[in-house]
């Protein structure tokens, strides 16, 4: 157990953010930004078939263009070294494995001119009838195998468990189950729409590739980007202090970063490539499509005596993804019968990939739905339904729980919201023409320490620290909480202390993802500070020497307590709901979230953190929705004029509060992951809440208004 | 086919050659080397690329740079004025952002808005659309901000920061 008291002081403070100045005013640069000498832009060919192979490409107008260095495609690019992994092997073959995939590219001196030519680009094709459409009866649903990180890793499913899991007997006990509940639930693809558009500017410099582009992770990027091109990971430097957004979409879609490489080899000048957001709809991955069939049983006493989560999700051909979309099944709550099943479909349709909270964001959606169903044919209240449900221990795997506080959130928040007064009778509350109702949902979220950090700590003589990890700041508040982790683990104030980040020419780091950064990062730099301070106090009686002080610590492992201890984030969230009766129309007029987060690092950050999730949680729930063409299997509805995410007026009162109590295991400042949580059950609450207001249970997102006048 | 044109950005004179086919946003970003105003969509539909042109908010991404010679520019780095602008401290006091990426545009388009609201302009969610003057309260605020998406979804930030300025 680690010494989770000790030195608190910035920890806990609503510090404005360290690059709040730069953000307000623009100057904070991001990737596309960096001022290049003479550059030259490519813009990219894409295929048109969702199926096929390319016969011929015919360049020849688009070269003839003025301004226009070159056009690539499979027939002249560069080979790269991994063909085996098809999202990155671009341009090496004449395969096409889905709509919108890179077949060429055009590089010129300047974007109109890029741009134009591309499309002058003749594209001959030998098509296949494409198969893009999602169903459960599909003959050829597979069991995912080894696809953890993309096949790299171990397990089955891409978070590293298996991909089934069975306890006891699930079908004895829903047969003998006085109460049951048996609904199917299904999510659309979802896209992750960052507002930076994904951006790679690069430049070759003695043999060396300089790549400044928008990632979750700089060392990750180093070593899929060097990988592919065949150079040491040390002749790669990926730069990124800056990111637009990211949501998933940057850790691991790489090929537009590739395809900028290979022209700046090919040209011998900087090259910059941005995606255009239609682009981005075929390039960088999405939440990938579900339908789960959930079944519950329960007794008399609303205890649950079986969970069977039985998930379909959809996967690309090109390479399998497999989500955990199931899994929060297997730790939320106690039954003695258990079941959870992964299978996939394997589509023509782009390559999938992670977006907030993967696996739980969909499948929180359907078990916390289906415990509101359950809740009601019990007959109980569904704050106390869930709470009868709460496990001792993971229901699974045995293991404690290094904290869990769900119950206290479920209370606290129950009592925030208001929560007691509700009538629980649908359709019994009504405002003019409103139908208002109210909802609850748990979330959760796991609380991982990634291995391979490292941070360095420097201090000059003046009593100055700087602090160096190629950790990245997605808008998630990295540059703050770190400075502040850094200074109570020096026990130094906030000023002394500067952080570098986002660069590989610093310390290697795990990407920012999977509510992993915090733990990960300032588990490092807490361990590089108890070091500086010791060697300070042992060698230099605890006076910088005049030529300074460095001390490095690399932690290659994850954290150990895990073998020991179920970690996870938690979470209640309180929807109240406006159904307009006539038209549908649903206004999520208050959301208030209660979370089990561990001690907080920056209240100020984490609140922003915590209200994002759970905004995107209402886009999610009411708007987004990527529409796929069966007959091309493209995205139809590609742009932010059609892929409808939250506005300003789409969004009224909401409220994040935490319990603030420090978990004992997850890392030395107490701190369990938020980043993720916040988008968990969002979509259930409200789902609840409009159940609650109209009556009608909607199992299929988004909940629009043809659902409900229907 | 290419032209010259002189803007005025932030104060600053500037003399270019553009193509015709260049919008006033990539004649910032690409040219003058002025990456305040971002690139989000390029199609007028997310807001990040708002400026303020002769006083009033408008895209960039959708103005030709062509058709705009001898316009006056203010981006979000031209609002400082040696100090912040009082909704910059705000945002950050509040912290109405992430990423950071939508945030000059907001803040632009916040500053251009306050002034149509202080000159009377109603909006779709006025309650008397004659009305000569402007009650921004949250819901005003909110609806006339619309044409700004955050995706880091700071919204719930976002309009109290510029109420607290708006009502000043
Ligand atoms: S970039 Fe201009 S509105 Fe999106
Ligand atoms: S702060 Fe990231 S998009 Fe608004």
């Amino acid at each position: 157990m680690s010494d989770v008291t000790a030195r608190p002081r910035a920890i806990g403070i609503p510090m404005d953010r360290i690059d709040g100045v730069q953000k307000v005013t623009g100057t904070a640069t991001y990737a596309y930004e960096w001022p290049l000498d003479q550059p030259v832009y490519l813009y990219p060919v894409q295929s048109t078939i969702a199926s096929g192979r390319v016969t011929g490409v015919d360049s020849a107008l688009a070269e003839a263009e003025p301004g226009v260095l070159a056009v690539l495609s499979h027939l002249n690019a560069p080979t790269l070294t991994r063909p085996e992994d098809p999202e990155l092997a671009v341009l090496q073959s004449d395969e096409v494995a889905w709509r919108g995939q890179f077949i060429g590219a055009v590089v010129a001196e300047s974007l109109e001119t890029a741009r134009r030519a591309a499309g002058l680009v003749r594209v001959g094709y030998e098509s296949r009838p494409p198969d893009v459409v999602l169903r459960a009866d599909r003959d050829d649903l597979y069991s995912p195998v080894h696809a953890a990180v993309f096949g790299t890793g171990g397990g089955e499913l891409q978070d590293g468990s298996p991909a089934d899991s069975v306890l006891g007997d699930v079908d004895t006990a829903l047969a003998a189950s006085p109460t049951m509940v048996d609904a199917t639930y299904s999510t659309p693809m979802y896209h992750n729409n960052p507002m930076e558009p994904h951006t790679a500017v690069v430049t070759w410099l003695d043999g060396e590739l300089i790549v400044r582009c928008s990632t979750q992770g700089a060392s990750m990027s180093q070593a899929l980007i060097s990988g592919v091109l065949g150079l040491e990971p040390g002749r790669v430097r990926v730069i990124s202090p800056h990111v637009g957004g990211a949501f998933g979409s940057k850790v691991y879609p790489h090929s537009y970063a590739v395809l900028a490489a290979m022209a700046a080899r090919m040209v011998r000048r900087p090259v910059k490539f941005s995606l255009t957001r239609q682009q981005m709809f075929a390039l960088v991955g999405y939440r990938p499509a579900s339908i789960q069939r959930i079944r519950l049983a329960a007794g008399r006493d609303g205890r649950l005596t079986a969970l069977s989560h039985e998930v379909i999700e959809q996967t690309a051909k090109a390479k399998g993804y497999a989500e955990q979309v199931g899994v929060c099944s297997r730790m939320m709550y106690a039954a003695p019968h258990r079941r959870t099943t992964h299978r996939l479909a394997p589509l023509d349709v782009p390559v999938p990939t992670i977006m907030r909270a993967p696996g739980e964001a969909q499948g929180m959606y359907a078990l916390e739905s289906a415990m509101d169903e359950m809740a009601l044919a019990c007959g109980l209240d569904p704050v106390e339904f869930r709470i009868r449900n709460e496990p001792e221990v993971h229901p699974e795997s045995g293991l404690p729980f290094s904290s869990r506080r769900l119950t206290d959130c479920l209370r606290e928040g129950a009592r925030r919201a208001g929560w007691d007064h509700r009538d629980p009778v649908p359709r019994s509350r009504r405002e003019g023409r409103w139908l208002v109702g109210t909802g609850v949902a748990a979330s959760t979220y796991p609380s991982p320490r990634f291995p391979g950090n490292a941070a360095t700590i420097r201090l000059a003589p003046d009593g100055h620290y700087t602090v160096r990890i190629a950790a990245a700041d997605l808008g998630t508040g990295t540059w703050t909480a770190l400075t502040q982790i850094a200074a109570d683990a020096l026990s130094v104030p906030v000023g002394q202390v500067e952080m570098r980040i986002g660069d590989t020419a610093l310390p290697a780091a795990s990407v920012a993802g999977f509510s992993a950064g915090i733990n990960s990062w300032g588990t490092a730099i807490w361990e590089a500070a108890d070091r500086l301070r010791a060697r300070l106090q042992a060698e230099h009686g605890g006076i910088a020497p005049p030529e300074g002080l460095e001390v490095t610590a690399e932690l290659p492992g994850g954290n150990p307590d895990a073998e020991r201890y179920a970690m996870h984030s938690f979470g209640a969230q309180f929807a109240e709901v406006r159904v307009d009766e006539d038209t549908g129309e649903v206004r999520v007029t208050r959301l208030l979230g209660m979370f089990d987060v561990g001690r907080v690092i920056n209240p100020k950050t984490a609140r922003s953190q915590l209200i994002g999730g759970m905004t995107q949680g209402i886009s999610m729930a009411l708007y987004e929705h990527s529409v796929l063409d069966p007959r091309f299997g493209h995205v139809v509805n590609q742009d932010f004029a059609q892929y409808h995410i939250a506005s300003a007026a789409d969004v009224h009162s909401v409220e994040a509060h935490w319990l603030d109590e420090p978990d004992p295991y997850t890392n030395p400042m107490g701190a369990k992951g938020l980043g993720e949580v916040g988008i968990t059950g969002t979509a259930a609450a409200i789902a609840n809440a409009v159940h609650h207001a109209t009556g009608v249970r909607i199992r299929e997102l988004p909940i629009t208004l043809d659902k409900l006048v229907s | 086919m290419d032209l010259e044109i002189e803007l005025r950005v932030d104060g600053t004179e500037h003399r270019l050659t553009v193509d015709t086919r260049t919008t006033l946003l990539d004649a910032l970003r690409e040219q003058l080397g002025n990456t305040s105003p971002k690139k989000g969509c390029d199609h007028g539909q997310c807001g990040a690329c708002t400026l303020l042109l002769d006083g009033r908010r408008v895209l960039g991404c959708l103005a030709l740079a062509v058709a705009h010679q001898g316009a006056d520019i203010v981006t979000a780095a031209g609002l400082t004025d040696g100090e912040l602008h009082p909704l910059q401290r705000s945002f950050i006091a509040h912290d109405a952002f992430q990423c950071g990426y939508c945030t000059p545009g907001q803040i632009v388009s916040a500053a251009g808005m306050l002034e149509e609201a202080a000159n009377g302009w109603p909006s779709a969610v006025a309650k008397d659309p004659g009305a000569t003057e402007v009650v921004l309260d949250d819901e005003e605020i909110a609806e006339r901000m619309s044409g700004n998406l955050c995706r880091c979804a700071a919204y719930a930030n976002i309009v109290p920061a510029i109420a607290e300025v708006a009502h000043r």
